[in-house]
């Protein structure tokens, strides 16, 4: 099944006007491949998804849930964290506190690749990694730092890849068919949510990463993302894009500087 | 001159934009396509060939010097230009917004592949409707072949590599299965196909041409 374009527009607005959840800056074609896919799942036409986002408490949550992309993995991209660790870190270890923000964490995979690299380099103990999502299920599974097991073995790859010189599995205990994230990496992590479209700046980071939210978002809205992330950054705090996501907004390029063109990654100068 | 049929010629007139997809087996007959191109072709091209995001390849930079048409790899919010040629980044599925530009998604593999051939065309038959042409060419998997149906089923064009000239037929074959093509075409035939397109394509009022 699928929704047209003038259909979506419809959903867009009852989304907003019932649940208060504005999707009207996201990007349309992705949107509308989620929503069709929605429909394949619960078997349902254009109708039957608004009839149920009015009449059936709960459905919009597990809309919300299959709307947003959740695909994510520890140390996704291993030579951005290799440039993380090498480029970032040691300026981020003249910071007295460093606080982290991953934003659009989803089931939490990114925060703990970055509380293990800053474990590692030492730094882990004066940091603390927020992780956020608009997505309350997701925020639910990385709270509890639980990873399938087969998962690992790649992971285990990525991070070797990071060039950090130890193994994984140091970080992590096994039982059964999953791994669970060591107690002490998950003390100074913390979940919630927040939503980028509609919430506002809620502390001041020295680090910040926001890989692929972007590329869901039409340029207004990511013009308002922008200017979020930078009022969130402390002087001289980083932000780190997705491979293929720019910072293009204008009044904020010359508030930046590009430290490394092929991951992404800004520091704030202004 | 390749001798092509009325309706063939009628679709390709109204082509707005063109997609080039291929994978294991397809990228010297996708490249001698390029090459052969215009650097004046009055459509955009779309590309989308499955390699693995994490090795890193040059094409796009190595095509660049060799084609008169302009190469790039896609980025995201960027519209669609004529005499351009879009590469879909590998790792991320290519889509097309409904004001003609391009964006990225990272969702799950289609075809345990990302970027899907299947997810460019379906969406970019979405958009553009019958003014969608393709050409689908060698492959290992399926991936293609309900796409080429969602653009024919749009009335736009599809034309397949013959089978029996790709170096893998799987995906060529898949596609003629499911009769997504409006035209099948040798090695050779695809090569005279892409030296006259233009003229089939500025034959018809398009809204650049005066």
């Amino acid at each position: 099944m699928s929704i047209s374009f003038e259909s979506l527009e419809e959903l867009i607005e009852l989304i907003n006007r019932i649940h208060g959840f504005d999707l009207s800056g996201y990007s349309r074609a992705s949107l509308k491949r989620r929503i069709s896919r929605i429909m394949d799942l619960y078997q349902l036409d254009v109708s039957g998804v608004k009839d149920n986002l009015i009449n059936t408490p709960g459905f919009f949550n597990n809309l919300l849930m299959e709307v947003t992309v959740n695909v994510t993995e520890m140390f996704r991209d291993p030579a951005f964290y290799k440039v993380l660790r090498e480029e970032v870190f040691p300026y981020l270890a003249t910071f007295p506190h460093i606080k982290v923000w991953s934003a659009g964490c989803s089931t939490g995979e990114e925060v703990y690749s970055l509380a293990i690299l800053l474990k590692k380099q030492g730094l882990y103990d004066r940091s603390f990694i927020y992780g956020t999502d608009i997505n309350a299920n997701v925020l639910k599974k990385a709270k509890q730092g639980i990873i399938d097991l087969k998962k690992m073995k790649e992971y285990s790859d990525n991070y070797l890849q990071t060039g950090s010189g130890d193994s994984l599995s140091e970080y992590y205990t096994a039982r059964y068919d999953a791994a669970i994230i060591h107690h002490h990496l998950r003390r100074n992590v913390l979940f919630a949510m927040h939503n980028l479209v509609s919430d506002g700046i809620f502390n001041e980071f020295q680090l910040i990463t926001c890989r692929n939210v972007l590329i869901y978002f039409n340029k207004q809205l990511q013009d308002h993302v922008f200017n979020l992330l930078h009022g969130s950054l402390s002087l001289f705090g980083f932000l780190c894009l997705g491979s293929k996501e720019t910072l293009r907004t204008e009044n904020l390029r010359e508030k930046f500087r590009l430290i490394n063109k092929k991951h992404n990654i800004y520091q704030k100068i202004a | 001159m390749l001798n092509l049929s009325s309706h063939i010629v009628k679709k390709l007139s109204r082509a707005e934009v063109l997609l080039l997809a291929c994978s294991a087996g397809g990228f010297k007959i996708l490249f001698d396509i390029l090459k052969t191109l215009p650097g004046d072709l009055p459509v955009g091209v779309l590309v989308i060939i499955h390699r693995n995001a994490k090795y890193e390849t040059n094409i796009e930079a190595s095509m660049k010097e060799k084609c008169r048409i302009a190469i790039k790899v896609a980025e995201e919010k960027e519209p669609i230009e004529a005499a351009t040629v879009y590469f879909a980044p590998a790792g991320y599925h290519l889509l097309v917004e409904p004001d003609r530009s391009l964006s990225l998604d990272i969702s799950e593999p289609v075809n345990f592949c990302r970027p899907s051939i299947d997810v460019t065309m379906q969406c970019t038959a979405e958009v553009y409707g019958a003014g969608t042409a393709a050409i689908l060419l060698s492959g290992a998997n399926q991936d293609g072949a309900l796409g080429m149906q969602a653009i024919r089923s749009a009335g736009g064009l599809c034309i397949v590599q013959r089978p029996e000239e790709a170096e893998i037929s799987t995906m060529p074959k898949a596609a003629v299965a499911l009769g997504a093509a409006d035209l099948i075409l040798g090695n050779g035939e695809l090569i005279e196909f892409a030296q006259q397109l233009n003229n089939y394509l500025t034959s018809g009022s398009h809204p650049w041409k005066n």
